[in-house]
This record gives C-alpha cells, sequence and structure tokens, in this order.
C-alpha cells in the first residue's frame, strides 16, 4: 500500500467515513450491466445453490436449486441461467461499426488495413466480490466441455442447450477479467476500493457490506460501527443481518435453517421447494441491493478521460469472441499452449503498464502517488531557453528549467513524458538539478514540437505554466511478436499436440458423486 | 536430506512419544483453563493461527493451555464467525471414508502411482492397518508410535489412520492428528492429508494449499521425533518423507486425484518457529497469580455465567499482537481488533502499513504528524486552496505528536514522507475541486442493505 | 498432473580430502562444456555459473571457438550493458574478429567505445549485420528481428534471468544453444499475475532455463565449479547459503589476497568494522535496534561513513594478480542496497561528506558487477516487517557476492527476531518445484555467519 493510500485510510478511521483515492471513476460503468448474485453449496466445487441475475434492480430473476446434489436440479439451474444470461450477453452482437485495423495478410505475410466489424457496446457482468468472479471462471470450466445431446446423441447425462455455450461466455468474461482494466466482467469490492479509501484494512473490505458501511454509513452510525454490524450482527435467530456476498454461505444459515428445509425437501413434504427459494432468495437479496447501491456510488463520479479508449478495447475482445463462437470454434481448452500463455501475459502487462499511466493522467490525486513515489514531478517552469540539437539538421531542443517539490528518482539521461494539449506525449530527457541541488532542475525537450525549425505553437511550455513530467511511458507498447502455436520451438516442447485428449468432456458416472 | 543447516539444534532435538510438561506447569495451565476443563488439541486452525501469528502472546498461551478460544470470544461477547457448515463437513467425510475405504485400496495406490516406476505395488490384503485406539491422548500417541516401529520393522506396507502424534509447542505438549500416515516397506513414513477442495486440470487453491502444507509440515515435525527413536531403537532406519501426499477431489467429481507436496520449506519454518516461541511457562508466570480464563460453565456445560468484563481482564494481562490476517485464523481475532482499533494501533489497517511509517505506532501519531505541515504549507501557495477543500483533518493540529523520542524532525524521512503525501493529497483534492460527494441514500431508511 | 515426481536428490559434497587444484577444475569443466557446445547431439547445452565463475570468459570462449569452426552465431544477452560488455571483450581477445552489435532504433543504447573497434559493426538492422561471424544484441531486440535463415548456433547468457516467454520469442531464431547464467540471482518477475499458469512446464512468467529443463531434461548440465572473484572468505559462506546443491570453491586461497590500511584505525565503530573485515573479508556493523523507514538516515550514514573512512585510510589491496598492493580507489568500491531510494540518499549522504566516484546501486543493477570492497545496507535493516521481496534469495545474494577482498554489511539489530516472528503463510502452487534454498533459511544462514563479524555502532 502506497503511503498516500495509508494516510487516506487514516483519515477515513479518524473520520468514521471513506475517504476518495480517485478524483474521477476510472473504470466504465455501463448503463445497462448484467448483475448476477451467485450461492453455492458449502464443500462442493460448482454445485450452484442460487442465483440473483437480472438487469433490472426492481425484478431480479431468482434461481434456485432445492437439492445441489440432483443432477437434474442443476442442469436445470444452468439451462435457466443460460437462458438469463445469454439474450443478454448476444443482445451486443449485432450493432456494430467499422473500423480500421492492421492485420497481417496471410498469403503475403504484409501488415494491410482491413474494414472490421467493432460492436458499438459490450456486455457488462458484475458481481458482488472477487470470490463471485473466480465462482463465473468456475462454472464456465464446469459447463463448457458438457455435451448436450443435440451435440452427440451418445453422450451420457447429456446437458441442456446452451449450457456449454453458457460456459464459453462465461470462461471469456473470466479470462478478459484478468487483463487490467478490463470492465466485461467486474466485482463490486474491487471497484468500490479502487475509489475509495476505508478506515479498515484491505482484507476486511472484501466483506461488501461492511466496505459500503464504510463508503455510505446509514445516519447516526459511523462507518466503523456500521462495518462491526454488517460484518458480525446477527439476529435472534443467530442470523447474519447481513447476509455473506457469496458465493459461500454463511455457516449458520447452513446449519439451522438450509440443512432443515433440504430435509424436508428430500422427504417431499408439501411446500418445501418454496420455503428453500425463499430462504435462498432471502439470502441472496442484500447483496443484490448492496451491488445496485455500489453501482450507484459509482455512477456519481465522473468517468477519467481513457476509460472510454479501455472499454474500447473490451469491445473488441467481445466482437472477437462473438466471431469466435460464430465459427463454430471448440471451447476454450482446458490450460493454455504456450504461445497462448506468453501472449495474454504480455498482453496483461502491457495493459497494466498503460491503466497505471492512464490513470495517473487522467486523476491529479492518482498523479499525486507516482509524484510521491518518485516517479513523476510538477512544479512551475521558471525558465525557457533556446537550444538546437547538433547535426546537419538542427532542430529545436529547448531547456526547460522548473521548480518543484517533488524529489523524483532522476538518473542522467533519464527520459521524460508529458501530455500535451492533443492528448499526446512529448518526450524529455533529464539534464540536471540547478546548482546541483533537488527543488529546480532542467529538462530538455526532445519531440512533440513539429517538424519545423521553431517548435509547433503550445509545444514548448512557457515560464509560469505548471507542467507536470512523468518518468513512465504515457502509452507503452506490447511486447514481442510470439511465434504461431504451430512454430513452438523446442525450447518449448515443440508444437501442442492436435486436438489435445485433455479437452474431452469431464468424466460422468452413473453415481451421482457431488 | 539435510537441507537446511539449523543453528539451533535445539529445535529439531526429538520431542519424546510422549512430553510431559512439569507439573508445576501443568497445574497452571488447568487453572487458566479452568477446573474441569478438558485441553483443546491443536486442530488444523490452530496451527494456522500459529503459523499466521507466530509472535502473539495472548495466542501462544491460550492455545498452549488448550483453552477453547471460540468460547471464549462467544463469551467475550465477539464471537468469530468460524462455523462450518453440515454440507462441508458431511462432504468432508464422506470423501475422506471413501479415500479410505476398502483398507485404504484407493490411497495407497495413489500414492504408489507417485513413487518412482519400479517401487512394486502394495498387494491386496497385504496392507497393514493396526488399531491405533487407546484412552486418553498420551495413550493414543504412545500406541501410534508403537505402531510406527512395528511398521518399520515388518518392513511392509502399512496405514495408519488418523494416528496421533506428540509435538511440543512453546515447551507445553500438544497432540497433532493428521488424516493418515503410510509406512512404505523401504522404512519412508508419508503423511497423507485428504482435503474437500478441489483440484481442477492439475492445480488447486493455493492459499489452501499452502495451509495444508503447513499443518503437514507439523505433522512431519512430530513424526520425525518418532522417527529418531524408533531409529535409535529398532533394527531398521526410519525416515519421514518431506513430501506429503495431498489427497482432493478431482474437478468436480468425488474422485480422489493426488500429488506429492514438498513441504521442506515449511517443515523449516515450522521448526524455527517452534523453536523460538516464547515458551508458554514464561508468558504464564508473568500473569498475576489468579488469572484464569475460566468461563464458570452453567450446568448446560455451554452458557458462561462469567462477566464479560472480568473475562476481558484477564484476557488483558497478555498481550496481542494483532493484525488483520487473525481475523481467518484466530478465533479470538474480533475481540483483539476492537481494543486494537480502540488504541488506534496502524497494524489494524494492516501490517503493510507498517513498512514506511518508522517508529509512529498510532493512528493518532501518523495523522497528527502528517497535520504539521501547516508550516511549509505557507511556503507552497498551491497547497492553500487545496487544505480547506480537502478532507477535514480530524486529528487536532495543535496535538503535538507523540512519537517516541521526538518532537517533529525534519530529518527524519518517515515524517518527511508523510507530510509530502499528505501535502499531495490535499493538493490534488483541492485541484479537483471539492472531495467526491458520497450520495447519500434516501434518508430514513435506516440500513438500506441488509435488515 | 502429478506433481513432483518423488525421488530425493543428494547433495553433492563441498569435495573430498583430495587436494583441490581449482585452475585444473576449472579447465576440465569448461573443456567439457567446449566439447558439448561443439559436438553434442542434443540441441541445448546448459552452464550453472556461481557469482565470479568466469561467466563472460565462457561465453566469449565459446563464441571465438565456435566461429573458428565455420560457425556463425548469436548471441542473446539480457541488457543493453551485458550486450556492449561482450562486444568489448570479444573485441579484445580477438580484434580481427567481425562482430555484429544488433541495437535498438532509440539513439544513446550503444556504448560509444564500440565506434573505436574496427571489426564491430553495429546497426539496428540485422540485414546490414549479414555475414557477421557473430552477431549480438539483448533478447528484446532479438524477439524483434526476422529473418530469413536463422541461425544453427546460439548462446543465450544470463539465461537464469530470462523469462520464459521471451525465450520462446527468440528461439526460433537458432537451431542450438548454449545457455549460461547464475541460478542464484535474482529471478525473473511479473508485474501482473501469472498464477493460471503456475506449474506448468511453459509457464510464461518462470525462468528461460526452468522452461527449457523441463521441456528437455536431458540435456547435458554443466556448472563452474571456481570461483575466482569471491575470496577464500568468502566462496563457503555464498556457497552454502545460495547455492546448496551446486557448491563451489574459491580459485584463490585463504592467503591470496589481503587488504591493509595506510591510516590506523581510531576506534569507532566503524574504523573497528573495516578492520574486521580486512582481516576476515566479512564486516558487521550492528545499529541499535529501532523501527525505521526505508532510507533510515542513521544507516544510511553509517554506510557513507564507512565509504568514507575506507578510502580516508588508504585501503590497499594485495592479490594473485601482481605482488605489489594496489590503492582501493573508489572506482573500486560499491554500496548495495535493496531499493533506490535508499541508494538515492546514500548517494546524497556521500556527496555530502565529499566522495565522489562510488558506485551506489540496488542490487538489480550490480547483477554482474565486480569491485574489491562492497558495502551494503541489509534487506531487513530496521524493517517492521519482512515481505517476500526483502526476503528474495537472489537480492541477499547478488549483494553478499559482488566483493574481491572484503564486504561489510550494515543492519540494525534485531532482523533475526523479525525473520522468526515474520509469518510465512505463502500459498502453494502444485507442480512448481519448490525453489531452494529458501530464504528465509539462507537469510538466517547469513546472518549467522555475519554475527561472527559484529561490531556495534558504538562500543
Amino acid at each position: 500500500m502506497s503511503l498516500i493510500e495509508t494516510l487516506a485510510r487514516m483519515e477515513a478511521a479518524a473520520a468514521g467515513a471513506a475517504r476518495p483515492l480517485t478524483t474521477v471513476r476510472h473504470r466504465h460503468l455501463s448503463d445497462r450491466p448484467l448483475v448476477c448474485v451467485p450461492l453455492t453449496t458449502a464443500g462442493e466445487a460448482g454445485a450452484p445453490l442460487g442465483a440473483l441475475v437480472g438487469t433490472d434492480r426492481e425484478r431480479p430473476l431468482l434461481l434456485t436449486v432445492a437439492q445441489p446434489r440432483d443432477r437434474d436440479l442443476r442442469f436445470a439451474f444452468l439451462a435457466e441461467l443460460a437462458d438469463a444470461v445469454l439474450p443478454y450477453l448476444d443482445g451486443f452482437a449485432d450493432t456494430v461499426g467499422h473500423e480500421e485495423r492492421k492485420e497481417t495478410d496471410p498469403e503475403s505475410g504484409k501488415k494491410v488495413t482491413v474494414q472490421a466489424e467493432l460492436c458499438a457496446d459490450a456486455p457488462q457482468l458484475i458481481v458482488p466480490s472477487t470470490a463471485g468472479v473466480a465462482y463465473m471462471r468456475l462454472l464456465g470450466r464446469s459447463t463448457r466441455f458438457r455435451r448436450t445431446a443435440e451435440q452427440d446423441p451418445e453422450a451420457p447425462y447429456p446437458a441442456p442447450p446452451h449450457v456449454p455455450l453458457l460456459g464459453r461466455w462465461l470462461t471469456h468474461l473470466g479470462e478478459r477479467a484478468r487483463v487490467p482494466g478490463s470492465c466485461l466482467l467486474l466485482s463490486m469490492t474491487e471497484l468500490l476500493t479502487r475509489h475509495w479509501a476505508t478506515g479498515q484494512s484491505a482484507l476486511e473490505d472484501q466483506h461488501l457490506g461492511a466496505l459500503l458501511a464504510w463508503i455510505d454509513p446509514p445516519e447516526g452510525l459511523s462507518g466503523r460501527a456500521a462495518a462491526e454490524r454488517a460484518e458480525s450482527a446477527r439476529g435472534e435467530d443467530g442470523m447474519l443481518h447481513c447476509p455473506p456476498a457469496g458465493p459461500a454461505t454463511d455457516p449458520a444459515f447452513d446449519n439451522a435453517l438450509l440443512a432443515p428445509a433440504m430435509a424436508r425437501y428430500d422427504a417431499d413434504v408439501p411446500g418445501a421447494a418454496e420455503e428453500l427459494r425463499e430462504l435462498i432468495g432471502g439470502q441472496l437479496r442484500p447483496t443484490w441491493d448492496a451491488v445496485w447501491r455500489g453501482y450507484d456510488l459509482l455512477r456519481a463520479l465522473p468517468p477519467g478521460a481513457h476509460v472510454v479508449d479501455r472499454w474500447k478495447r473490451d469491445r473488441w475482445s467481445y466482437t472477437a469472441h462473438r466471431d469466435r463462437v460464430r465459427a463454430g470454434e471448440p471451447p476454450q481448452p482446458k490450460r493454455d499452449d504456450a504461445v497462448t500463455a506468453a501472449r495474454k501475459l504480455a498482453s496483461r502487462e502491457t495493459a497494466q503498464a498503460q491503466l497505471d499511466a492512464q490513470e495517473a493522467l487522467d486523476d491529479p490525486l492518482v498523479m499525486a502517488g507516482r509524484r510521491l513515489a518518485g516517479e513523476a514531478f510538477a512544479g512551475e517552469v521558471t525558465a525557457v531557453e533556446e537550444s538546437f540539437s547538433e547535426g546537419p539538421r538542427p532542430m529545436p531542443r529547448p531547456l526547460v528549467t522548473l521548480r518543484t517539490a517533488d524529489t523524483p528518482l532522476l538518473t542522467d539521461g533519464a527520459r521524460l513524458h508529458r501530455p500535451l494539449p492533443d492528448g499526446k506525449a512529448q518526450s524529455a530527457v533529464f539534464v540536471a538539478y540547478e546548482d546541483g541541488a533537488a527543488g529546480s532542475l532542467t529538462v530538455r525537450l526532445t519531440g512533440g514540437m513539429g517538424r519545423g525549425k521553431v517548435p509547433a505553437p503550445g509545444s514548448v511550455p512557457e515560464p509560469g505554466e505548471t507542467v507536470c513530467w512523468t518518468l513512465f511511458e504515457h502509452a507503452p507498447r506490447g511486447g514481442p511478436q510470439l511465434p504461431e502455436p504451430e512454430d513452438t520451438p523446442w525450447t518449448h516442447g515443440g508444437p501442442p499436440a492436435a486436438g489435445p485428449e485433455g479437452d474431452a468432456p469431464d468424466p460422468m458416472t452413473p453415481e451421482d458423486f457431488l | 536430506m539435510n537441507v537446511f543447516r539449523d543453528s539451533r539444534p535445539a529445535a529439531a532435538a526429538a520431542p519424546s512419544a510422549r512430553p510431559t510438561p512439569p507439573p508445576s506447569l501443568r497445574q497452571r495451565l488447568t487453572e487458566l483453563r479452568g477446573p474441569g476443563i478438558r485441553p483443546r488439541a491443536l486442530d488444523a486452525r490452530a496451527l494456522a493461527a500459529l503459523a499466521a501469528n507466530p509472535g502473539c502472546r495472548r495466542r501462544a498461551l491460550l492455545d498452549g493451555a488448550g483453552v477453547d478460544k471460540g468460547a471464549l470470544a462467544q463469551a467475550l461477547g465477539s464471537p468469530a464467525g468460524h462455523g462450518q457448515s453440515r454440507f462441508a463437513l458431511a462432504r468432508g467425510n464422506s470423501f475422506e471414508a471413501r479415500v479410505k475405504a476398502d483398507g485404504g485400496a484407493e490411497l495407497l495406490r495413489l500414492l504408489h502411482a507417485r513413487l518412482p516406476s519400479g517401487t512394486p505395488a502394495p498387494e491386496e490384503g497385504e496392507v497393514a492397518a493396526p488399531d491405533l485406539a487407546a484412552a486418553g491422548p498420551e495413550g493414543r500417541a504412545a500406541r501410534t508410535a508403537l505402531a510406527l516401529r512395528e511398521a518399520t520393522a515388518a518392513g511392509g506396507w502399512t496405514l495408519l489412520d488418523h494416528p496421533l502424534l506428540a509435538v511440543e509447542v512453546a515447551g507445553s505438549p500438544a497432540y497433532v492428528e493428521p488424516d493418515a500416515v503410510v509406512v512404505r516397506p523401504d522404512g519412508v513414513w508419508t503423511v497423507v492429508e485428504i482435503k474437500s477442495f478441489p483440484m481442477i486440470d492439475g492445480a488447486a487453491d493455493a492459499a489452501k494449499v499452502g495451509a495444508a502444507a503447513r499443518q503437514a509440515a507439523v505433522y512431519v515435525h512430530g513424526l520425525e521425533g518418532v522417527a529418531a527413536q524408533v531409529t535409535a531403537h529398532g533394527e531398521r532406519p526410519a525416515r519421514v518423507g518431506d513430501r506429503v501426499l495431498l489427497v482432493c477431489p478431482q474437478d468436480f467429481s468425488n474422485l480422489p486425484t493426488a500429488a506429492a507436496v514438498d513441504i521442506r520449506k515449511q517443515l523449516a519454518t515450522t521448526r524455527r518457529q517452534l523453536a523460538r516461541l516464547t515458551r508458554v511457562d514464561e508468558i504464564a508466570a508473568a500473569l498475576p497469580p489468579d488469572t484464569t480464563f475460566d468461563l464458570h460453565l452453567a450446568d448446560d456445560g455451554r452458557t458462561a455465567t462469567r462477566p464479560a468484563d472480568e473475562l476481558a481482564a484477564a484476557v488483558e494481562t497478555v498481550d496481542a499482537a494483532y493484525a488483520p490476517e487473525c481475523l481467518a485464523a484466530c478465533e479470538l481475532a474480533f475481540h483483539c481488533r476492537g481494543r486494537s482499533r480502540e488504541r488506534g494501533a496502524v497494524e489494524t489497517l494492516g501490517r503493510g502499513v507498517r513498512g514506511e511509517l518508522g517508529s509512529l505506532r498510532t493512528l493518532d501519531e501518523v495523522l497528527a504528524a502528517a497535520a504539521e505541515r501547516t508550516a511549509d504549507a505557507a511556503a507552497a501557495p498551491a497547497d492553500a486552496p487545496g487544505h480547506g477543500a480537502g478532507p477535514e483533518h480530524p486529528a487536532a493540529p495543535e496535538r503535538a505528536p507523540e512519537a517516541p523520542g521526538a518532537a517533529p524532525d525534519d530529518t527524519d524521512p518517515a515524517l518527511a514522507a508523510l507530510r509530502r503525501a499528505a501535502r499531495l493529497r490535499a493538493e490534488a483534492l483541492g485541484t479537483a475541486g471539492p472531495p467526491v460527494p458520497v450520495p447519500r441514500t434516501a434518508p430514513g431508511a435506516e440500513d438500506p442493505v441488509c435488515r | 498432473m502429478t506433481g513432483a515426481p518423488w525421488t530425493t536428490r543428494q547433495t553433492p559434497g563441498p569435495g573430498g580430502a583430495e587436494p583441490f587444484d581449482p585452475g585444473a577444475a576449472a579447465a576440465a569443466a569448461t573443456d567439457a562444456i567446449l566439447h558439448d557446445t561443439l559436438h553434442s547431439t542434443r540441441p541445448g547445452v546448459v552452464v550453472d555459473s556461481p557469482p565470479g565463475a568466469g561467466k563472460s570468459t565462457l561465453v566469449v570462449r565459446a563464441a571465438r571457438e565456435l566461429a573458428a569452426a565455420g560457425h556463425p552465431l548469436m548471441i542473446v544477452a539480457q541488457t543493453n550493458a551485458q550486450v556492449d560488455d561482450l562486444v568489448l571483450r570479444l573485441a579484445e581477445k580477438d580484434p580481427q574478429l567481425p562482430v555484429g552489435r544488433l541495437h535498438g532504433s532509440e539513439t544513446g543504447t550503444v556504448d560509444p567505445a564500440l565506434a573505436a573497434l574496427p571489426e564491430v559493426r553495429t546497426s539496428a538492422k540485422i540485414a546490414d549485420l549479414a555475414g557477421m561471424d557473430i552477431v549480438v544484441s539483448t533478447a528484446a531486440k532479438w524477439a524483434h528481428t526476422k529473418v530469413e535463415e536463422g541461425w544453427r548456433h546460439a548462446i543465450v547468457d544470463e539465461a537464469y534471468q530470462m523469462r520464459s516467454d521471451a525465450l520462446l520469442a527468440v528461439a526460433g531464431l537458432f537451431e542450438r544453444a548454449l545457455f549460461v547464467g547464475d541460478p542464484g540471482q535474482l529471478d525473473p518477475f511479473s508485474v501482473v499475475g501469472a498464477e493460471q499458469w503456475a506449474g506448468l512446464a511453459y509457464d510464461p512468467s518462470s525462468s528461460a532455463v526452468a522452461t527449457l529443463l523441463a521441456h528437455n531434461p536431458d540435456l547435458p548440465q554443466h556448472r563452474l565449479p571456481v570461483s575466482w572473484r569471491l575470496p577464500a572468505s568468502a566462496a563457503p559462506l555464498v556457497s552454502d547459503a545460495f547455492y546448496p546443491f551446486a557448491r563451489f570453491r574459491s580459485g584463490t586461497g585463504p592467503g591470496d589476497r589481503s587488504l591493509a590500511f595506510g591510516v590506523p584505525g581510531d576506534g569507532s565503530g566503524v574504523d573497528r568494522v573495516l578492520d574486521e573485515a580486512a582481516v576476515s573479508g566479512w564486516g558487521l556493523l550492528e545499529l541499535p535496534a529501532r523501527h525505521t523507514p526505508r532510507t533510515d538516515p542513521e544507516a544510511v550514514r553509517a554506510v557513507a561513513l564507512v565509504v568514507r573512512r575506507l578510502l580516508d585510510r588508504g585501503a590497499a589491496a594485495t592479490s594473485e594478480r601482481g605482488p605489489d598492493p594496489e590503492p582501493v580507489t573508489a572506482a573500486r568500491v560499491a554500496v548495495g542496497t535493496a531499493h533506490r531510494d535508499q541508494a538515492a540518499a546514500v548517494r546524497a549522504t556521500l556527496s555530502e561528506l565529499g566522495v565522489s566516484g562510488v558506485v551506489v546501486d540496488t542490487a538489480n543493477r550490480l547483477q554482474g558487477r565486480e569491485y574489491d570492497v562492497t558495502v551494503v545496507l541489509h534487506p531487513l535493516s530496521g524493517r517492521p516487517d519482512a515481505t517476500a521481496f526483502h526476503l528474495e534469495t537472489g537480492r541477499l545474494c547478488v549483494l553478499a557476492s559482488r566483493h574481491r577482498h572484503a564486504c561489510i554489511v550494515v543492519c540494525r539489530a534485531g532482523v533475526a527476531e523479525l525473520l522468526d516472528e515474520h509469518p510465512s503463510t505463502e500459498p502453494v502452487q502444485l507442480g512448481v518445484t519448490v525453489k531452494f534454498p529458501d530464504s528465509w533459511e539462507a537469510h538466517h544462514a547469513v546472518l549467522a555467519r555475519l554475527a561472527e563479524h559484529r561490531v556495534g555502532w558504538r562500543g
């Protein structure tokens, strides 16, 4: 945790309410997100207990599994979930625009510009917590290899239609969510902790109810008191006032209410199924409302300038997966091959660097953290001296001196960057401290001044102007080009075997072993 | 393989199979628990708490005395939310039963498949399964040690189901119970941990595997003491494997799969932690003479009748080292957190925050030190407007910092960095306009989220 | 996946009772490496090289022998400085050898000294370097290089500091390669999570050698057995703590190197730790226990004072290189820290004390460098907590293995207790080979040895 965030947490603790960590919203929020609040059965992998899902906060769809060990009920749940989620995901597929993009021509191997479809908007799935994101991945993994009767008439225990497709989409969203700054699948706790500092630890922030209690405490209660209440206050029946945000349930709920109700269901007691629906719905509803309350809080923040750029990449990601599904490609493999893994890692590292840079450029409070860390400095220009590069065609290389209270970690010749009004970055190099000490320093502009012998208007700061230089690049580039999977070198095991056996459907036995 | 050159050989010194505390200590620990209360075993949760916070004297004393921390926390009014779901329990038990069914045939198959090829497989009916039942933990531990000696001498395959091992923790005996130990014909003992979290495509939740590895390391440590004795007195040498067998459900099924987990690191850590723990008798000796954590249970054996403030005072006699990680590991954590928050300890925000705060230990000290920037704020004009618009400073500026050692010192980089952080933060919030408004939900909603 | 194979490796002993001839042992190892490089039927050879074991010498020699045998080759290093250093060494050994230095398009990436070498050609375009016997560049530049026909031979330098995905990007350029590196130094890392690939042989965030050997376990593996840099006083500690499975010895004996001062000590803690280090090769200057911020002013000042007194007292070093003592000038001294801000604080304090010319840098940047005397600010000094970063074995190993004569560690008391209380609750990924030595153990081991050379700050 940076010192500036530590300080914000301490201010929050002392004030009894959360303090802002940003001045703008750094994540895209859809006008019409799909919220999904899942619950799972304790001790089981991928045995859903229920979910609230939908785009209308007043009318969520409640899905429940009365007996998670019953395969038919589980499949029915997944089929209903697919029916609720897939139309939403598909709903963005057909409104498209066209964009130019560079592609490698398969025949000539050259880069050519092509017109490509880009969906005008993309779906956004919001779950309560990071555990919820992991659960979406788990559901994706457990369902995408299932075979439907249509795909394979011989399949034992065929899955209902659409369930494998749901798995492929959840897998895609889950993988995309690993890309820093991406917004197709978000957790509310991550969204809120990015924007507010509470007076508790990051571990305690994982509790959505406690987190909201700090950010928006109820009348008459301090954030701390409200958070402690959200964490552990129980009614006379021993149930938490604020059930966990899932997917894990409260053990006390399992033991005192759920287990007896399930026993009644198993014994065919009339009304037991309805009772279970009510019980599970009662655990889900507070979290559903909390997610929407968080959504409202975040919507009140103005979006950062680069948020729309990053959302466009999410739209590309969505469009590409739409195309893969339409082309009838098989489900994503269980484990990535060497080249795919390296490509994903490289793209995520680039995304992280871009996100870090863009958040700082969009938000003085984030930039303050980078300045404190010695990765940027701001100050008032005190002098500008004309200067030119050497060589046959001298170019302007003016020297800019500024006074700053910041203490950047500069080495001789360090490259610097600052945003110009058109959004592009201007490069410079560090020259020296004035009088050899911090407080005042000189940089030499090396770019962004046009091609003329005189710098383009507005491209050189004036004395008295406040400028901010960063030591980090503003639009960091991607990693190296990697070979195609079929060209995987011997150092990495050679090309992956065709049709990997590992991606067969999971074994199914007559006994229902969940 | 002796990878670790432990500079404290005492750490590896074999605890005897039946460690017996000196009578005075045993008496003292009984008093701390309360008369007639049986000591709690050192279960997985206590081991996790030990690993998460080895330096906490309160935890060391309570675990050393076998106090039921969950009941204590309940009586203090700060119950932990650590229950276990019946579903998880039932699933865990049925999975373990399945793994051990048919005399452990499946378990031994899983183990054998991870041995070097060429190792002969155990024949059906060839696996011994000694009865380990005995009276009391001392008896069970002795029975386990005997069974291990016999199994090693016999030179065949033996499966010990829920053996009991004695380990010395902070000078006090404790008993731990692995799910199983397999003795191989070559005299190597392998700890088996059976967990109900899944291995999906060969990977499992790394935090859970880590906890299982630390737990298994304590078992291996306990076994090593027995192995040393068996080797010294038996005709065949015994060795404890430094890889344990972790058995989990495969993918989304109830079919078991397994992985060999190298626990050498966890074992080294466990040895050193156990060797360096403050001895329970030293902690106990520092308590006021009549201190006890006795809950004065009513006749139902569950309801505490001792006043909470009296219990709280008893608990306060021994220091805690609270950090948020305790919440997931220790039943008493909510109580300790409350006290820690009242004191304003910086650790309540996470262990990591201390790194840059130097010798400042409380939120008040930090905020007061940060507020000392008013003097240099005048020199930085950009700062002035930001100050008013920034978050109000809860710590009164006139309050002198209570940092031990000194008044604000410009040469202390922690203070200088704090002031810079405060100035930069206020400036950024100032230039960006007023701090982001926090929208209020509809008035009148007493608790808009939770019922 | 079934987890790690269930076998137990035996630790090779640190040599028996037979007399040890370092020169002969090193030569035998080098001959075997060169033989495999030129004649092995397997596509790769892996060489582990402890600190100062002559890795660069080996690379230069292997490159020249390959070229002499009519095999043009490419060399992959990790940083521009490493590439320039290799080119300079190649040209020094054989000024007639045509060497190409492939560089990035940004100006200022190439050492100007290369311009003076007649047979060295530098270019940002690989086509300009066609026909050169040897072409050297960074992994990053090679990854962006496209050629019609690749090389039959390659040498990959600092392969343990190269990430698996970086090797994936360049491995298509060559058919076979010699991989050389130091397994004890800092591991490569990723700024984003890579847990989803943990346990896979080709985990892109693991080291290139880990991936290479996971897929090709039968490749010939060698190690250089002698450190020519580390003195007899240092090799056992560094070898025991950081290379328990690949022990090495120092090339020099106990009496071969010595350090002496022209000016006697004044009895202060600083002078006494210098005297201790001159006698034993190690010194621990211990400051009173206190929790401090990273840039602990007292510790920083102590580090700077040690350097100042070292220079003021006219340190002179005698070694196997010549009969006469050589003055230990500022250029032969380095200060190592864990963090950049610590390095900056030490630089500022040295400058206040009027000392210039001493390299002050972080462990990352000191990798591969060599000095007569090093002064190290212990990564855990004054810390209230011990994070994985500060515990990382490679960081301590780099800091403790840069010196030819002596290493002085400045540290606050209480680190052993900090380590003991530091909870070790790391997650464990199935299928990932446990990296040894354990950082926790290595720190304890080094501290225990340093404690034998402890001098208090005051009295």
